[in-house]
């Protein structure tokens, strides 16, 4: 059997206010798998996955690559996963393109040449080489996401966690995402109520519900049961 | 918006803009030490500042008029001051804080409309500004323009929801409404911050902003902060003659 990337046990998080987000989840990711994480709006999705990388830390066993999440690996872990915001004017915050994705590189101590190198090669390969030297509020929703993928891949993660990835994207920038992740060789997991987006790219759902995961299977099966598409009969 | 406007003329070509940010900010610095210790009534001098900053904006192809437009945000509040000099009775001091405020305006505005945003915040950072300030700057300057993007979609909202009654009978619930407007906003922009802490500290963020930005001063950066002094320290000294 393979390591697995990410293996999380028994996790559970409470807010300051006392809400219980998550209660008890367990979780497994493989190499090269795409997981979509379903479930309604305020299920714990996006809390489970800020605990991946450190930025929330719950009661429970959560270990990326064979390491615990804890301060003195978030160095490497958050080398390791690359974290993709819902909202990418919060991810962009460099005064310029190029400096933004070369962020992550710079502060993993590449030296300045070979993280501007990194960072146009990354620009080069999501579609946005041009927008390099421009301010990321002059870029549309599409390049402002494009540019978001890019400054996380550009830390060379093995885990791509993208957060509701099609949000402000119109179906052509959609369907652009998908064939720009579709190419990428990471393992990933996409946070989406989007049925056909997750559909598209992973190999397994998994559904969350009042801060548990109630449900597991192929994309179709679980949105099936789950009776989670948003047609009406 | 102001600063879409400043970020365009930012982005030209020319001698000034050619300029490294630092010396640009060091000639600005001893323009503003020269305006802020002209003695009252030296109206030459001010008007040979004056007539050097045009020509430093036509230099570097900037629109005159709008130019000189934007430079005059400042009067209304030195205009304030420059009241209560005139009904004090010292009409000199008044017209000299009038004049000064503005120039000092335009050499601001010239310096910010030929320097990008990034080579002006290096070109602080390696004149030893303090880290925190630049930052601060910086995200001001990044955020503005969602944040105010933000605030007119609420303000839009709020028209589509309660289209606009006018009277002084209003004016209550209008203000009501504007400040429940601007306690979301606060919220918002507190949540935003949060928000790009955490993409921060996903990238691997420890306190420290990184830059790949080595620039060199060039012999025409060192010319032109030569000839910047001289003539400010020339303009300055034939006041005080």
């Amino acid at each position: 059997m393979t390591e697995p990337l990410i293996e999380v046990r028994g996790l559970r998080y409470r807010y300051d206010d006392g809400t219980l987000a998550l209660d008890g989840v367990d979780f497994r990711l493989d190499p090269g798998e795409t997981v979509a994480l379903l479930g309604p709006n305020g299920s714990g999705k996006t809390t489970f996955v800020l605990h991946l990388n450190g930025l929330l830390a719950g009661v429970g066993d959560v270990r990326v690559c064979g390491l615990p999440v804890r301060r003195e690996n978030f160095g490497v872990i958050r080398q390791r996963i690359g974290l993709v915001f819902q909202e990418s004017d919060e991810q962009l915050f460099m005064p310029t393109v190029l400096e933004d994705v070369a962020f992550g590189p710079l502060n993993a101590g590449l030296d300045p040449a070979e993280a501007r190198g990194r960072a146009v090669e990354m620009l080069q390969l999501v579609g946005v080489r041009h927008a390099a030297d421009k301010a990321p509020y002059h870029l549309s929703a599409g390049e402002k996401r494009r540019v978001a993928l890019a400054g996380v891949l550009a830390m060379r993660p093995q885990i791509l966690v993208l957060d509701e990835p099609t949000t402000f994207l119109d179906p052509p920038g959609q369907r652009d995402l998908v064939k720009l992740l579709h190419d990428l060789p990471q393992a990933k997991i996409l946070v989406t109520h989007d049925v056909h987006f997750a559909q598209s790219l992973a190999s397994r759902a998994v559904f969350f519900e009042k801060g548990k995961v109630v449900d597991e299977g192929t994309v179709a099966d679980v949105a099936a049961r789950r009776h989670w598409n948003a047609a009406v009969d | 918006m102001h600063h879409v406007v400043l970020d365009r003329w930012s982005r030209g070509r020319s001698l000034l803009h050619a300029r490294d940010a630092r010396v640009k900010i060091v000639a600005l610095l001893a323009l503003l030490i020269a305006l802020a210790t002209a003695p009252a009534g030296a109206h030459l001098a001010l008007a040979g500042y004056l007539a050097l900053l045009i020509g430093a904006v036509l230099l570097a192809g900037l629109p005159l008029l709008p130019v000189l437009w934007r430079a005059a945000f400042v009067l209304p509040f030195s205009a304030t001051f420059a009241v209560v000099s005139w009904l004090s009775g010292d009409a000199p001091r008044a017209a000299s804080l009038v004049e000064k405020s503005y120039v000092s305006a335009l050499s601001v505005l010239l310096v910010i409309a030929t320097t990008s945003l990034p080579q002006l915040m290096r070109g602080l950072e390696a004149l030893r500004v303090p880290r925190l300030l630049v930052l601060v700057i910086q995200f001001v300057y990044r955020y503005l323009f969602v944040i105010s993007e933000e605030a007119q979609h609420m303000a839009l909202a709020s028209r589509c929801r309660a289209p606009v009654r006018a009277g002084a009978r209003n004016w209550k619930a209008r203000f009501r409404a504007a400040a429940g407007a601007l306690a979301v906003l606060f919220a918002r922009s507190y949540r935003r911050a949060e928000g790009i802490e955490s993409a921060m500290a996903a990238r691997g963020f420890s306190g420290h902003f990184p830059s790949f930005a080595e620039s060199r001063l060039r012999t025409g950066d060192f010319v032109f902060l030569a000839a910047a002094l001289s003539v400010t320290l020339a303009v300055r000294l034939g006041a005080a003659l």
